[in-house]
């Protein structure tokens, strides 16, 4: 198929560009800030790649160990260990479902705590905000690891690394959805005599709870993907045969770990997303 | 003043209250097996996931003692002798901390690269060919939906330790992430200068060159700029692995509980997250500024 091409004339192109001189020819000094970010970029990537060790040595000999692995996974097969992992899998749901629970639980009265619409005072709602913050700053598996050197091995470190991060995660949504409220119906119920408390039962919940649920869905979709990992620091679930089927090299189980990862994920995802829809869809008020 | 409040007739009202009183059993019936299905689920990852709150409450004691114990001692009269002691490895960690941002960086970089040059390829309004948009699509999702420990620890061990296995792992992962919100992004243009340079002639990489990247590239530097924030969290637990940055000495302080350590990592940690919040959080709400002026 050839296309019919539109052909531009000197006097046309010339036309063009003193029309519009800012397409056909940017300005110096646009290019030049283009060309020292791009610069900027690039200088730092290489600073990197020289200061992290990288050659094309280890990585073509580290590609082809790769591609041998790769190899080695196919087909995927548990050997004798299928009932372990299978409840391996319940242990990553339940840390899951309980860590994003407990972490929600607490992270709900904190969301009103840190709304500066709840607490009109500065510096308690920036207290509040910091040690969220703070708590936030901590990856979730730097909190596996503690808690399993306080509470020990096994996936109830887990669930309480998941509660622990999802509660600061979530306290920070939560006040979000809370300072993004409509003012009216609070106003309605001080001014009929409602008490601060009534005001937020009848006046606020029941405008946050179906933006909460679905943030809450939300989290445990990502808490799923994440508590397959809190594993590899000993916290229980699928990560902790993961982490070992890698160091043993039994490439076949980790290809079929890892599809079941998948599945999983997979399988949770349709599921919530449903749900999602359906909390959103029944009480949704705007149009 | 007063309010005149009509009311009906009593049976007129009474149907009426019926079907009120019916609508609130209905919502009551929901609840209760909403609540019933929660508590089953609960009891069954709490014997799933072995929760003992014997155990938490036995332990909630050495929990507080942990946390009491990693606040360094620092005395007012002797505040820089104890500082210098808590932080004695200082010039160490921020090395470490720098290769930590620098993973960070790399891994945010290639994968970015990766991603935009997918993303294209995943849009339902540039690509007609089912078949390149959803393997697009499906690598995408493979790329995202395993996690990037999971790639360190498999890079780890095909690569050898160092931080060269972390930024590849981070950077697949990001590509994932990054491609499905660069594609929403595509998804999601003008497609008035496309039709513009179809019908002028252009092939297909001039046309993504043309009319789509000029629209995009505000949206996509804020997105890339989210996840480098990210990938500053994720790379500095890369080192639990073995794939470099300052997890490594943090995973040791905390096993062999060198207890001021733990508090310097961690407290150095946050300051960076922080810091590297605050900076690109200025730069994106800049950028998305200059993005909505145009």
């Amino acid at each position: 198929m050839s296309r019919a091409r539109i052909t531009v004339s000197t006097e046309a192109r010339a036309r063009l560009a003193a029309a519009y001189p800012q397409a056909l020819s940017p300005s110096p000094a646009q290019r030049l800030r283009v060309t020292a970010i791009l610069a900027t970029l690039a200088g730092v990537a290489m600073f990197s790649f020289w200061r992290l060790d990288f050659n094309l040595d280890r990585i073509g000999s580290g590609l082809a160990q790769l591609g041998h692995f790769i190899t080695l996974m196919i087909p995927p097969d548990p050997g004798t260990q299928l009932p372990l992992y299978i409840h391996a899998l319940g242990e990553t749901l339940a840390i899951a479902f309980l860590g994003t629970l407990m972490g929600a639980l607490v992270a709900f009265p904190f969301g009103f705590l840190a709304a500066k619409n709840v607490i009109p005072n500065i510096f308690a709602h920036f207290a509040v905000r910091r040690l969220l913050d703070t708590v936030r700053g901590v990856d979730r598996l730097i909190w596996a690891l503690i808690f399993v050197t306080v509470v020990g091995l096994g996936p109830f470190a887990g669930i309480l690394a998941i509660a622990t991060a999802s509660f600061a995660e979530l306290g920070k949504l939560f006040s979000e959805a809370v300072e993004a409220l409509d003012r009216k119906p609070v106003e309605g119920i001080v001014s009929t005599g409602g008490t601060d408390v009534e005001a937020v039962r009848f006046g606020m919940l029941p405008q946050v709870l179906p933006v909460l649920a679905s943030q809450l869905l939300y989290y445990f979709e990502s808490n799923a993907r994440q508590s397959t990992i809190v594993g590899i620091v000993g916290a229980g679930g699928l990560g902790l045969h993961l982490a070992e089927q890698i160091r043993v090299l039994e490439w076949q189980k980790v290809s079929f770990l890892i599809l079941m990862m998948l599945v999983m994920v997979a399988v949770i995802d349709f599921i919530s997303a449903r749900l999602r829809f359906s909390i959103i869809g029944k009480t949704r008020l705007e149009p | 003043m007063a309010h005149a409040v009509t009311r009906l007739p009593d049976a007129q009202l009474a149907p009426m209250l019926a079907a009120y009183e019916a609508a609130v059993r209905e919502r009551r019936r929901h609840s209760f097996i909403a609540a019933a299905v929660v508590l089953v689920c609960i009891a069954l990852a709490a014997w799933m996931g072995e929760v003992k709150p014997g155990v938490l409450f036995a332990n909630a004691g050495r929990l507080t003692t942990y946390f009491t114990s990693i606040v360094p001692t620092l005395r007012w009269d002797s505040l820089g002798a104890d500082l210098a002691e808590w932080y004695w490895n200082l010039d160490h960690w921020l090395k470490l901390l720098l290769d930590t941002i620098l993973i960070a960086y790399l891994g945010t970089l290639i994968g970015g690269i990766g991603a935009f040059f997918l993303c294209f390829l995943a849009c339902a309004n540039l690509v007609r060919s089912p078949l390149i948009r959803l393997s697009a699509r499906r690598y995408l999702e493979f790329c995202r939906t395993v996690p990037e420990l999971v790639f360190a620890l498999l890079f780890v061990v095909a690569f050898g330790l160092g931080p060269m296995p972390g930024v590849l792992a981070l950077a697949i992962h990001t590509m994932g992430a990054l491609g499905k919100l660069f594609a929403e992004v595509v998804e999601n243009i003008d497609m008035n200068p496309v039709e513009g340079a179809v019908a002028a002639g252009a092939s297909w990489p001039k046309m993504v060159r043309f009319a789509v990247v000029p629209q995009v590239t505000s949206n996509f530097a804020s997105y890339g700029l989210l996840r480098f924030e990210i990938n500053v969290r994720e790379a500095s637990i890369m080192g639990f692995v073995g794939a470099g940055g300052i997890g490594q000495d943090l995973v040791e302080a905390i096993r062999k509980f060198y207890y001021s350590d733990v508090s310097a990592i961690l407290l150095l940690i946050i300051a960076a997250v922080m810091i590297i919040d605050l900076v690109t959080e200025q730069v994106r709400h800049r950028l998305l500024g200059v993005g909505a002026g145009r």
